[in-house]
């Protein structure tokens, strides 16, 4: 068996908060180049995972380890993971009040480029307009949304946009989009699925949360898992999300329980 | 406006290094410490100056050893009148180059950047260094149109009869203690005469700098705007760390004349041994407009609440205030808004950021004298809190005599969120870049008011502060 480091390996997770237990052992592999679908219920912990994985401090972590590139990064700040590669796109993102999106993003892009490709691999000022522009290209958003505050009085959609957005800027090797499906218009999600395609390499691996089979026809996964309760209780490929959209979550949930018993 | 991206991480150094150094006392002449008929007499008899303000300085001593120290606002208990050196002449003669002056002087502006900054973005430059203003220039230009951009102390020399006519016409000298000692010991502060219609589009600025230990200053400014002109005017102000006190205490007179605007941005960074009592005030007349913006940084306490009597139908005034209270620190800043006329209009804008033990406390006055009718006035004071121990309070005083009035009063404190913190994080800013950033956000709505060079230099302050914040 060739033993490599996957890019990505969570084992064993049991994390929750305020002494709630959410996450009740957790395990997931996800090499480069690979797209997993993670699916399930409403409250099932998927978003919670999501934290725990970009290292949410209220989260508290029970037992198991989150490898990345082999290295635990449980110890770590947000800031740190992020500066490694890691990102996650917001379920919710939050508005911060006064900081325009470009301010914003110069800072975050530099940071990461510096701690990633070297002190000097930072941005002048026109080299990041350029790229900036590129990007909201790519993304069909407007020219003036790089004014606007961060998330401030965004709607959903150009909340989620926002989200990949950064991504793009960002070039993460591991990225976590938390439903950023959802709020986005049918052209919108085609925008940004391409958007998220092109930005796709060989190199990098995505864990897509969602709860519809439609976004998981732009962005195809080879594997697609079922959160219940905390556990991922399903793993299949991508005919697993189909049967999903056509029976629902009881179907799962009545196997599990077999399975479990 | 927006703001250039700071880079943050390049803020290694910290006030000590940036403003915090001291020269030698190398001074012509420094008065012996503590103040009485005598001390006054011998800051006159330097300044050679004419009876009338002899008279002036000795009646408002009167007033000062007379009236009880303020018990409402800041903490001033530890404040020690005796102990503080109230005049200090640094050099023979004012320069109107840079090169005139003192070596250690001029080291010490350049430091703080004040040439660089004259040559690249401002219409003159007066720089204060202890009690006396050691260099003073204006655009050519601008002398030409007759503006007037000196000293205080050249100002009651050379233009007698202006100074004469509204010298403690705005600011009595017994309106409080701290603006009757001022008026007694004052020495040096700007002398501003705008003519009508004369608009000075690049700021004029003042630069104040305290370099003894104990030492007071008190400079004094009088600033005049004829009908249909403009200036903005801007002070910065910093001093060498010290662990005993020293005291600023200033007076600043505005006349704001039919159909003019005034614009006076303060950026106050004093070190964190000094009380700043400042006595701010402006008569807007008709269709005037006067802008007080005030960022306050540093010091021990502050307290200043810049003030706008809207004498005329028309007139409207402005307070946009920020205040960082950092540990140990008392801001206690706002605004007043006296409504004299009907027909006038004001806003108070207030930011407060409080952080470790620092307390900033937002106090501000609205009064509308009876028959102002028609007076719309609006204060807002958002204030944040950075941590568990940090404080803030508001004191929003509203004496409204007249009913066909609108006023408006908004008030929120919140906590940096603990989401608005990971959000910035999980993108790769640090904790304190993170914090710098929601801070320099919460006060946009006022740095976006101030030229570019200016909102930097605020963000830039803020950075440094938020340093040493996290751990
Ligand atoms: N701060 C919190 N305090 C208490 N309970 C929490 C907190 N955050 C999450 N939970 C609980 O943890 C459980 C999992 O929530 P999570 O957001 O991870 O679900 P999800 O799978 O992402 O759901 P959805 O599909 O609705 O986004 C829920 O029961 C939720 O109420
Ligand atoms: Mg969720």
């Amino acid at each position: 068996m060739a033993e490599q480091t996957p890019l990505f390996a969570i084992e064993n997770l049991r994390a929750g908060i305020e002494g709630k237990e959410i996450l009740r052992g957790v395990n997931l592999v996800i090499e480069r180049g690979e797209i997993h679908a993670l699916m399930g219920p409403n409250g099932s912990g998927k978003s919670t995972l999501a934290y725990v994985i970009a290292g949410h401090p209220n989260y508290e972590v029970y037992e198991g380890r989150i490898l990345y590139k082999g290295e635990n990064i449980l110890e770590l700040p947000p800031d740190e993971r992020a500066r490694m590669g890691l990102f996650l796109a917001f379920q919710y993102p939050t508005a911060i009040p006064g900081v325009t999106m470009a301010n914003f993003l110069r800072l975050a892009v530099n940071s990461v480029r510096k701690a990633r490709y070297g002190e000097d691999k930072a941005l002048s000022p026109r080299e990041f307009r350029r790229l900036l522009r590129e990007k909201l290209q790519m993304l069909r958003m407007e020219e003036s949304f790089a004014s606007r505050y961060l998330n401030e009085g965004f709607s959903g959609g150009e909340k989620k946009r926002a989200e990949i957005l950064q991504m793009a800027l960002l070039e993460p090797e591991f990225a976590v989009l938390d439903e950023t499906d959802s709020g986005l218009d049918i052209d919108a999600l085609r925008t940004v699925s391409d958007g998220v395609n092109r930005l796709f390499n060989p190199t990098m691996a995505l864990l897509v949360i969602t709860h519809y089979q439609r976004i998981l026809n732009y962005i195809r996964p080879q594997f697609v898992h079922v959160m219940l309760d905390g556990k991922i209780a399903v793993s299949g490929g991508p005919e697993l999300a189909e049967e999903l959209e056509e029976k629902g979550y009881d179907w799962v949930k009545s196997r599990f329980a077999e399975a479990a018993s | 406006m927006v703001i250039p991206e700071i880079e943050l991480k390049r803020l290694g150094s910290e006030y000590a290094e940036k403003y915090g150094f001291r020269d030698p006392e190398q001074y012509v002449f420094k008065a012996r410490k503590g103040l009485d008929r005598e001390v006054v007499e011998q800051i006159s008899w330097i300044k050679n100056e004419p009876d009338w303000m002899r008279e002036f300085r000795l009646r408002a001593l009167e007033y000062f050893q007379r009236r009880p120290m303020p018990t409402w606002g800041a903490d001033l208990s530890e404040l020690n009148f005796d102990e503080i050196v109230y005049y200090i002449k640094p050099t023979e003669r004012q320069g109107s180059s840079w090169e005139e002056l003192p070596e250690h002087i001029r080291r010490t502006f350049d430091r703080l950047g004040i040439p660089e900054a004259e040559r690249k973005f401002l219409a003159g430059v007066g720089a204060q260094y202890e009690s006396e203003v050691v260099y003073h220039s204006l655009r050519e230009e601008l002398k030409r149109l007759g503006v007037i951009f000196v000293d205080m102390d050249t100002a009651v020399r050379e233009y007698p009869d202006l100074v004469k006519q509204y010298f403690g016409t705005i600011i009595p000298p017994n309106d409080n203690k701290f603006a009757a000692l001022n008026s007694a010991v004052w020495s040096g502060g700007s002398f501003v005469y705008v003519p009508e219609g004369v608009r000075v589009e690049v700021p004029l600025q003042a630069y104040f700098r305290i370099n003894a230990e104990n030492v007071g200053q008190f400079e004094r400014t009088l600033i005049i705007v004829e009908p249909g002109a403009y200036v903005h005017y801007v002070e910065g102000c910093t001093a060498p760390i010290y662990s005993a006190a020293s005291l600023h205490s200033a007076v600043v007179e505005i006349i704001v004349k039919e159909g003019a605007r005034c614009r006076y941005t303060t950026i106050q960074n004093w070190s964190k041994n000094v009380y700043n009592l400042v006595t701010k005030r402006a008569a807007a007349y008709r269709d005037a407009t006067m802008e007080w913006v005030d960022g306050n940084l540093g010091s021990k306490v502050t307290m200043k609440y810049p003030a706008v009597w809207l004498m005329e139908p028309g007139a409207r005034g402005e307070v946009l205030s920020v205040a960082f209270a950092g540990d140990g620190q008392h801001q206690d800043a706002g605004g007043k808004m006296v409504h004299v006329a009907p027909y006038t209009s004001s806003q108070i804008i207030s930011k407060s950021i409080s952080k470790g033990t620092g307390r900033a406390s937002y106090r501000g006055l609205v009064k509308v004298h009876r028959g102002a009718h028609h007076v719309r006035a609006n204060v807002v004071c958002d204030a944040l809190l950075l941590d568990e121990h940090s404080r803030t309070d508001t004191y929003p005083y509203m004496e409204i005599e007249e009913e066909q009035v609108s006023i408006g009063h908004e008030a929120t404190v919140s906590k940096v969120a603990e989401e608005q913190l990971f959000y910035l994080q999980s993108r790769g800013l640090s904790e304190a870049e993170a914090m710098s950033m929601i801070v320099n956000g919460f006060i946009e709505p006022i740095t976006k008011e101030l030229p570019l060079e200016y909102a930097v230099e605020l963000n830039r302050l803020i950075a440094l502060e938020m340093e040493g914040s996290v751990g």
